[in-house]
């Protein structure tokens, strides 16, 4: 490139001397007398100094590459360092719409080698294009939405301005997808929540057309019938009370409860509670509590909550004849409550996504023991709701271990909490 | 891009591959939105999709034009002339992907008239997929990156096979209840499209290997669509 660009510089530089040279040899030949040829140098002269002219033109300027003009960096260095410090993506376009500047998220957007490339090249959006032709300087930004279907689906709002002061059109990205996978989930809820109590509703009315119609009269299958209705209704009843508890929960997540609690009576009393199930399930409950266990900060209906949906799923997915086994201990001013069954333990690609609510490892065995789905979405959001931890460890063919890890009371905290 | 002796050329073969990857941009975004009008039931979408096929139309020409002006001006040669060319059998490949997109919307307002009916997974899968391979051939295109528009061109075998299915599941759903021949036909053209679309993007990535390094791709891509050779005895479940 370089080689070339010289050598036409180079032939440019000799036409002059060249055409002088040509001049010379016409005057020559003309003082020798030799008219003709004399004229055919004239006509060569004349046509050097016209090309020498045309070479040195002003319009020909452009056409021969200079070199690279710099481009006068348009943000002063703190304005520079602030962007880059910003967790949005920002992009910067010249009059060209080409890129002269991305902070670091940008770049991871659009790649570190930006610089210089045109907008449409860097960001294919046809409406990032459009704001960016049709948004005029000081005037107000357009705001646009736009998602990036593949390969993860992405949902972004874009803000294009354009500078009163200077050539320069700023480019700002806003990530929504977040608050659309929630809107998402939302609505994802409300179906699947419509899904399960259609399923109870529509055997209870099944069975009452059956009772009116030809079993009107049959004394075993009424009985039988009303048997299974019951069953139903109370599945349906006990949907609809963990849905309007895991609402009352979720409104209360971001208050932090103060009251002191002592863990030990509050599973004793959620086992007491489940003791009936556990000898029909036929299954062995113990309690171990260390010595001097610590109080917890806790809300005690809501702790009490949380330890009967553990252990009730212990006795329910446990090994009949088998043993719950719920330890309590303490370590690093944390109080833990361990839930051991022995069942057959649960696959290891199920277990992040256990306290999804309608999550169920095997829908059919779900049902038939009666789950909801939402029991472990409600513990979830009650130890999150008291700043604690859930730890879920499996063993296929020995059992599951549920462990909540909640802060103990402290004289200090409470004093913290009273404060604010 | 490498640098020309002649800046006015570099600024022209600039401006003509910033015209394709719009172009690329529009046809990408075209067929986002046709897709999902038809999974979220939206005309209103489909409609914006049929009317702003004219800009894709719109820039075709446009591009034409830049690249007919420097052919004929400039003589490009190497690898200038493989970009220029390039760039106009891009536009019209990505053109085409366009009215494919028109096409679905069209029947999106059709189909969302009819009864809504659970659409097949494999529909949105096959879609997904082929936005992801017209996504990565663009930027194959956008970064000169000849292994990446291989590896689009060697992928479309599986979006071949996602049609070979979804081909077997609508004429069963048309065997078992005719009342859906209506809609699971329009179904079956929209899968179509989209399996189309899915053939122009590997038309792309050649033309994109090409012009990155002067080779072609083997002539015997790997295909997998066998519907042409595909039937459904009736009766069968």
């Amino acid at each position: 490139m370089t080689q070339s660009r010289f050598r036409w510089k180079t032939a440019r530089d000799w036409l002059w001397p060249f055409a002088l040279g040509l001049a010379a040899a016409g005057v020559w030949l003309w003082w020798r007398g030799a008219h003709e040829h004399s004229a055919v140098l004239g006509v060569a002269f004349l046509t050097a100094v016209l090309a020498a002219f045309a070479g040195n033109r002003a319009w020909q300027q452009h056409l021969i590459e200079a070199e690279t003009p710099a481009v006068p960096d348009p943000l002063p260095e703190v304005a520079r360092e602030m962007f880059e410090r910003l967790p949005d993506p920002v992009l910067l376009l010249d009059e060209s719409r080409r890129a002269v500047f991305a902070n670091a998220a940008m770049r991871a957007v659009v790649g570190a080698d930006y610089s210089r490339k045109p907008l449409s090249v860097l960001l294919r959006e046809p409406s990032i294009q459009q704001a960016v032709e049709t948004v005029s300087p000081g005037e107000i930004p357009a705001t646009i939405e736009f998602a990036t279907p593949v390969p993860i689906e992405r949902h972004f709002q874009a803000y294009v301005s354009r500078s009163a002061l200077a050539p320069l059109t700023i480019v700002l990205l806003h990530d929504l997808t977040a608050i659309k996978r929630t809107e998402q989930m939302r609505a994802d809820f409300v179906a699947n929540a419509s899904h399960e109590l259609r399923t109870p509703l529509a055997a209870v009315s099944g069975f009452i057309d059956t009772l009116r119609g030809h079993a009107r009269d049959d004394e075993q299958a009424r009985e039988q019938f009303l048997g299974i209705m019951s069953v139903e209704a109370q599945r349906m009843r006990r949907l609809i009370e963990d849905l309007l508890s895991l609402t009352r929960i979720e409104l209360n997540e971001h208050v932090p409860p103060s009251a002191k609690v002592d863990l030990e009576p509050v599973v004793r009393s959620a086992a007491a509670a489940l003791a009936p199930l556990a000898q029909s399930e036929n299954v062995t409950l113990e309690i171990s509590v260390e010595q001097d266990l610590p109080s917890v900060v806790g809300d005690s209906d809501e702790l009490t909550q949380l330890f009967q949906n553990l252990i009730h799923n212990a006795i329910k997915y446990g090994r009949s004849g088998g043993h719950v086994r719920v330890s309590l201990a303490a370590k690093d001013g944390m109080v833990s409550v361990a839930v051991r069954d022995e069942g057959e333990g649960i696959p290891r690609e199920a277990i992040p996504r256990l306290t999804e609510r309608f999550y169920r490892v095997d829908v059919k065995r779900s049902r038939e023991k009666g789950g909801t789905g939402l029991g472990l979405a409600i513990v979830k959001h009650i130890v999150n709701r008291h700043n604690g931890r859930l730890q879920i460890e499996s063993e296929a063919g020995v059992g599951s271990t549920f462990t909540v890890i909640l802060p103990a009371f402290s004289k200090a905290g409470a004093a913290v909490t009273e404060v604010l | 891009m490498t640098e020309h002796t002649v800046r006015a050329f570099g600024e022209k073969l600039e401006a003509l591959t910033t015209s394709v990857a719009q172009v690329g941009g529009l046809a990408e975004a075209q067929l986002a939105d046709a897709l999902e009008a038809i999974s979220r039931r939206d005309t209103a979408k489909a409609e914006a999709v049929i009317a702003s096929d004219r800009r894709i139309d719109q820039l075709q020409y446009q591009i034409e034009d830049q690249a007919l002006k420097l052919l004929a001006l400039r003589q490009p040669m190497a690898v200038d002339l493989r970009e220029t060319l390039a760039a106009l059998k891009m536009a019209s490949e990505l053109e085409r992907i366009g009215d494919l997109a028109k096409n679905i919307a069209k029947r999106a307002i059709v189909l969302n008239r009819e009864q809504p009916i659970r659409l097949t997974q494999s529909l949105a899968r096959m879609g997904r997929q082929v936005l992801a391979q017209l996504k990565q051939v663009l930027d194959a295109y956008a970064r000169r990156d000849a292994a990446s528009a291989q590896a689009v061109w060697k992928q479309d075998g599986e979006i071949d096979e996602i049609y070979n299915s979804l081909f077997r599941e609508l004429l069963t759903y048309m065997m078992e209840d005719p009342r859906t021949i209506g809609l699971c036909t329009h179904l079956l053209f929209v899968a179509k499209n989209i399996e189309r679309a899915g053939d122009h993007c590997t038309n792309v990535a050649e033309t994109v290997y090409h012009m990155v390094s002067g080779d072609h791709l083997a002539p015997d891509r790997p295909k997998a669509d066998v519907t042409s050779e595909t039937s459904v005895p009736y009766g069968h479940q």
